[in-house]
């Protein structure tokens, strides 16, 4: 029986993209711990495996042996639903993401355009596990988790558009290869427009805000949401959510480094491959961290401010500066 | 100072009883005894003069009532003897000079701590009622604080501090209806 | 960031804080009424973890009952231990040899200093911030060794006696002391690099939750939520006992009223904590830690005393009534959370849920000792 190459093709990106996905996530939560115990000054997890690198997965196969309690008045169909409207579009995204020059499932020149449609059917999926459960830690979370990524995809787009002002294309793959060196980077404010590096910040900013990823982790505030909006959820119902989330942060990341660090591109020009990519990718994950194990949590409000009053204006006042240049030069 | 203050303040209440007391032997400067109908009175006067509340309490004076009488049979007998003794007629009554009044019934004591943020001068008040109908004006509403402890002593004691806007059980369970520290109290 | 509900008779719900909840720090229950993130109403739930010590006071001898005051507020029982004894000495009439006046000065100090900085881990974690929680416990651990050392405990001492301390300290202590001393005082700028000076962290408190001084009074309010609305009292200074006044150290006084400046109380008194703690060990007298003579069955004299000493939450106050007998006839224990808590509801009226936590927080609630 022979098997038609496309579909031998789906099939190999699905089975990769699920397993890069599932290994990445428990990868990252591995390194979260470890990041953090040794900013805490302790060495994290250590017992299973060299350097404890199976605990998480460890950690998944008690998760998945748990049972998933939909609690009492809860809506068990949206209750059930949401989690997979977090993983599905998270592993979604990873069919355009190139990680080297033809290691990429579907290289669609509209690239960007299909992962932050799909990055933005997540919050779906927090809003409806906010509703669904009963619970009114859970309701105010996913109030909370809707503003705050209203508020953060004005300002990532405005960021990306003006991106894409200058490279002309929305092809990932593209915008890497326009950036073959280190002094290429779309980084670096002589490469179409001095605003650059203003744009990779917000980006930054913005891509930490839309995973709700500490300092800007108001959807779970445990301090003052219990667990937020996955209070509710036990075994694999959080493992997804938590699975979501730790795939996104590497999308942001890895989008990030595609955008401005020149993806798979070697910064000197030499051997470019997937492990550039990989590099510069858990390089700003490691700085996600970084940030999370030192900085408290911020507010509603602060978060709300700091979107509205700062990053909007700035990323406007990027996609202006520009346009005017591009048109001038 | 203070005290001086808060004594000339005091006098406008017309039960209070203010007297000083030795401050290293007890821990407190003075001590005001008041009726129950003027608490909330006296409280008024603390609080004009800056005090703040620390507590409120209650201390359950079952049995003195029998132990004075038994005193004050023990004192007369005394009399009595001595009196036979030396040949001269018994008294009718015990001589009420020494000995303090008998209370009618035994008593509960509310107990109001105050202090000052300034000058040192720590002041009890002391409110003594019938262990029967143990009610007690409320001051919350002149020391918003007295709520809590008010109902905490309404826990502990039963003692009802009457116009207190929640006396629901507030350490005891929503349910007790026990009153732990009276003397009487069987676990 | 004050706004007050715009009419709370439309759309309100009922939270439950607790029992079990992150912030509350142990069995704290508040209902909180809410419109949308404001808080229109709050109430706090008290009594999880009563467990009526003072009616085990009654019943116990007053030796009996020293290690239930340890168990009052867990995280400076030194403090609780010292105001017990205190009162007891004061009803008994005992006095303390002055070594032993100073090892309790010590020992009292270095407890503050172990509680403030869990309160800063703790209250740090309530605001998002997971770290500071790991440096404070750092600090602490050696601070906990030493300690446990010279008490024999960890957490609910049971140290002094009547008439002294019941362990001498050793060169052990003296030296280690002297070595943390100086650790905390490098440690100190790195805190507020870290945490003072977080922009996050300022944003969180400066402004927020406010306590007027008029608040605290009508109260109750003492120690460092006193001391963070500019009224400058504190035990030690207004009320002196044991050897305190021997001892140059700061009242730490901020005027603001904000979450803020009850951080900034209790980061300063770790400073002063550290002079006291420097000064008594150089003054150190030598001598015995036990008064002789300190009667084996104490029957203090009819009557009541009242002693209170500055914890680490703020006054705690022991007022003692006895009979004559071996056991105290009532024994009041005026807990400081009690009324530092009490004010909770009205303070934290409009503010939003993550603001109300930062003024919870501030208040460095021990629960146990609230509820006694």
């Amino acid at each position: 029986m022979s098997v038609h190459p496309d579909v031998a093709r789906v099939i190999g990106y699905v089975v990769g993209t699920i397993a890069f996905v599932a290994l990445n996530a428990s990868f990252l939560v591995w390194l979260e711990r470890k990041v953090a115990g040794h900013i805490q000054r302790r060495i994290g997890p250590k017992e299973v495996g060299p350097f404890g690198i199976f605990q998480s997965l460890a950690d998944g196969i008690k998760l998945m042996s748990k049972q998933l309690i939909v609690p009492e008045g809860a809506d068990g169909l949206l209750f059930r639903l949401a989690p997979l409207l977090v993983m599905i579009p998270a592993v979604m995204v990873y069919v355009v993401i190139p990680f080297g020059p033809a290691l990429v499932a579907r290289d669609i020149n509209m690239g960007i355009l299909v992962i932050f449609a799909f990055a933005s059917i997540n919050v779906l999926g927090l809003l409806l596990g906010g509703w669904g459960s009963n619970n009114k830690y859970a309701v105010i979370s996913a109030t909370r988790a809707v503003s705050q990524n209203v508020a953060y995809e004005i300002p990532m787009l405005l960021t990306v558009v003006t991106l894409v002002m200058i490279t002309h294309t929305m092809s990932l793959n593209q915008i890497v290869a326009q950036q073959p060196t280190i002094k290429d980077w779309y980084l670096f404010p002589w490469n179409g427009s001095i605003m650059l590096p203003i744009g990779f910040l917000i980006f930054f900013i913005c891509s930490m805000a839309e995973t709700n990823r500490a300092p800007f982790d108001l959807g779970e505030a445990e301090s003052e949401l219990v667990a937020g909006f996955h209070t509710e959820y036990a075994g694999m119902g959080f493992g997804l959510f938590f699975l979501g989330e730790y795939s996104n942060v590497f999308v942001g990341c890895a989008l990030a480094s595609i955008m401005f660090l020149g993806g798979w591109q070697c910064p000197f020009g030499l051997y470019p491959g997937v492990h550039w990519m990989l590099i510069k990718t858990y390089f700003l994950v490691f700085v996600v961290m970084w940030v999370r194990w030192t900085y408290p949590r911020t507010t509603l409000y602060g978060l709300l401010n700091l979107s509205w009053k700062v990053l909007i204006p700035f990323a406007l006042l990027n996609l202006l500066v520009t346009a005017a240049l591009l048109k001038v030069f | 100072m203070k005290a001086n203050a808060l004594k000339q303040a005091m006098a406008k209440v017309s039960s209070a009883k203010i007297s000083e007391a030795p401050y290293a032997a007890k821990g407190f400067h003075l001590e005001i005894s008041v009726a129950p109908a003027e608490v909330a009175a006296a409280a008024a006067v603390l609080d004009r003069e800056g005090f703040f509340i620390e507590a409120v309490t209650g201390v359950d004076w079952l049995g003195e009532q029998a132990a004075a009488e038994k005193a004050a049979k023990a004192a007369a007998a005394a009399a009595a003897k001595k009196a036979a003794a030396s040949g001269e007629a018994a008294p009718a009554e015990p001589a009420p000079a020494v000995a303090p009044a008998i209370p009618a019934e035994d008593q509960f004591e509310v107990v109001y701590d105050f202090n000052h943020y300034e000058a040192l001068c720590r002041v009890t008040m002391r409110v003594r009622v019938v262990r029967s109908t143990p009610e007690v004006p409320t001051i919350s509403e002149i020391y918003p604080g007295a709520n809590w402890h008010e109902r905490e002593t309404h826990d502990f004691f039963g003692i009802v501090f009457t116009g207190h806007p929640d006396l629901s059980p507030l350490l005891l369970p929503e349910d007790a209806d026990f009153h732990p520290l009276r003397k009487d109290f069987q676990a | 960031m004050n706004v007050l509900a715009q009419d709370p008779a439309l759309e309100t719900f009922v939270l439950n804080m607790g029992p079990q909840h992150p912030a509350t720090h142990g069995v704290l229950r508040v209902k909180l009424v809410l419109d949308g993130e404001y808080i229109v109403e709050a109430e706090p739930v008290l009594g999880y973890i009563h467990r009526m010590h003072e009616k085990m006071g009654e019943n116990r001898t007053f030796a009996q009952f020293m290690p239930n005051t340890g168990r009052l507020d867990y995280l400076s029982a030194l403090s609780y231990n010292h105001g017990y004894v205190c009162a007891v000495e004061r009803a008994a009439g005992i006095g303390v040899p002055e070594r032993a006046e100073y090892i309790r000065c010590i020992t009292v100090e270095l407890n503050r200093i172990s509680s403030h900085l869990l309160w800063l881990g703790a209250y740090v974690l309530d605001l998002g911030g997971f770290t500071p929680l790991l440096y404070a416990f750092d600090d602490r651990e050696i601070l906990l060794d030493l300690l446990e050392g010279v008490t024999g405990a960890r957490l609910t001492y049971c140290y002094f006696r009547f008439g002294g301390v019941y362990n001498d300290i050793d060169d052990d202590f003296v030296t280690g002391l002297k070595g943390f001393v100086k650790r905390m005082r490098t440690r100190l700028p790195m805190y507020h690099n870290l945490v003072t000076k977080n922009i996050i962290l300022r944003k969180r408190l400066e402004d927020i939750g406010f306590i007027t001084p008029e608040l605290c009074r009508k109260y109750g309010a003492t120690g460092p939520v006193a001391r963070g609305s500019g009224i400058d009292y504190d035990v030690r200074r207004h009320e002196p006992y044991s050897v305190y006044p021997e001892f140059k150290f700061d009242i730490p006084v901020y005027p603001k009223g904000d979450s803020m400046a009850r951080y900034l109380v209790r980061m300063d008194e770790i400073e002063q904590s550290l002079r006291i703690i420097e000064q008594g060990l150089d003054k150190l007298p030598s001598g015995p830690v036990m008064a002789e003579k300190v009667p084996k069955i104490l029957k203090p004299p009819k009557g009541d005393y009242y002693h209170a000493v500055e914890a680490a939450r703020g006054a705690f106050g022991v007022r003692l009534v006895s009979d004559g007998t071996n056991t105290p006839y009532r024994l009041k224990l005026r807990s400081p959370s009690f009324s530092n808590l009490s004010l909770f509801a009205e303070a934290a009226q409009g503010l939003l849920i993550a603001d109300a936590i930062a003024l919870m927080g501030s208040l460095d609630l021990v629960i146990p000792e609230i509820d006694r």
